[in-house]
């Protein structure tokens, strides 16, 4: 059931790598990081069982990270949101790219 | 060494759901739809946790990542009420989504090799006869315990962060 399970992490890695480059919106574009994570979070556990169970601890890790960086990350949205009146990201270009 | 075969049928079900419904979530324009779709994901993968012996894992990500993080994401999506317009131009130009099709095709030739690469043989589950969350705890708190402290120090700082950001410019 490992190989299967990397397998699926792989693809749910990929479909949340592709929702990054397809999608503008910014809220969305965050998601399909957090479908990124939990991807990885799965090839995580799937190796904790050959490995021991450090596995499991790290993907308690990335998850405290990924709160982290969801409140901070939501919080900048919202703050561009209200500057730019606009969660697209081609709307949003502070660095005046 | 043998699986049962309705423990196969189970994990190719939550497998393949959770694939659906990440596809779904990528395509769908309207973020609360797309946000509802990530949540059956993480269901899924939570399933999946379980069926590969994390039962701990699997009851943190419901509660964390569905229960908590998904619904923050919902709050915002509505505290920004994006109006429909602002949803029809939401896919990117046919050059970046081409470049998007290269960069899946390159990652499935990665997933196709990762397949021919033969894993060690998986050893008997706790020989100790310790229960899951014992494990974790005790790998938790004796191995990693100083990354766990800093932890604490990693969502003070996120904490004050998001204050600070999402306060108005101005007010106290």
């Amino acid at each position: 059931m490992i190989t299967e399970s990397l397998f699926l992490s792989a693809v749910l890695f990929a479909i949340g790598v592709g929702g990054v480059l397809i999608r503008r919106n910014a809220l969305m574009l965050f998601m399909c990081v957090e479908l990124m994570l939990n991807a990885v979070n799965l090839s995580f556990v799937a190796l904790s069982r050959v490995h021991g169970v450090d596995g499991q601890v790290f993907v308690i890790f990335v998850m405290t990270v990924a709160a982290a960086e969801a409140a901070v990350g939501l919080a900048i949205i919202i703050a561009a949101f209200r500057h730019f009146k606009s969660a697209d990201l081609a709307d949003i270009r502070l660095l005046g790219g | 060494m043998a699986i049962p075969m309705a423990t196969q049928v189970q994990f190719w079900l939550f497998g393949l759901l959770a694939v659906v419904s990440a596809l779904l979530f990528v395509t769908r324009k309207s973020p609360v739809a797309a946000a509802l779709w990530l949540v059956n994901t993480m269901f899924c993968l939570s399933g999946l946790y379980v069926m590969l012996d994390a039962p701990f894992v699997g009851a943190v990500q419901v509660l964390v990542y569905a229960g908590a993080i998904m619904v923050v994401f919902l709050f915002v999506v509505m505290l920004l009420n994006l109006s429909a317009d602002d949803l029809k131009v939401d896919l990117r130009s046919p050059g970046v989504r081409a470049g998007a099709v290269i960069v899946g095709i390159l990652m499935a030739a990665e997933i196709f090799i990762a397949t021919r690469v033969a894993l060690p043989p998986v050893p008997a589950l706790r020989p100790n006869g310790g229960n899951a969350v014992t494990e974790v705890a005790s790998s938790l708190f004796r191995d990693h315990l100083v990354a766990f402290e800093i932890t604490s120090v990693l969502l003070l700082v996120a904490i004050i962060g998001a204050v600070t950001l999402a306060k108005r410019e101005g007010s106290a």
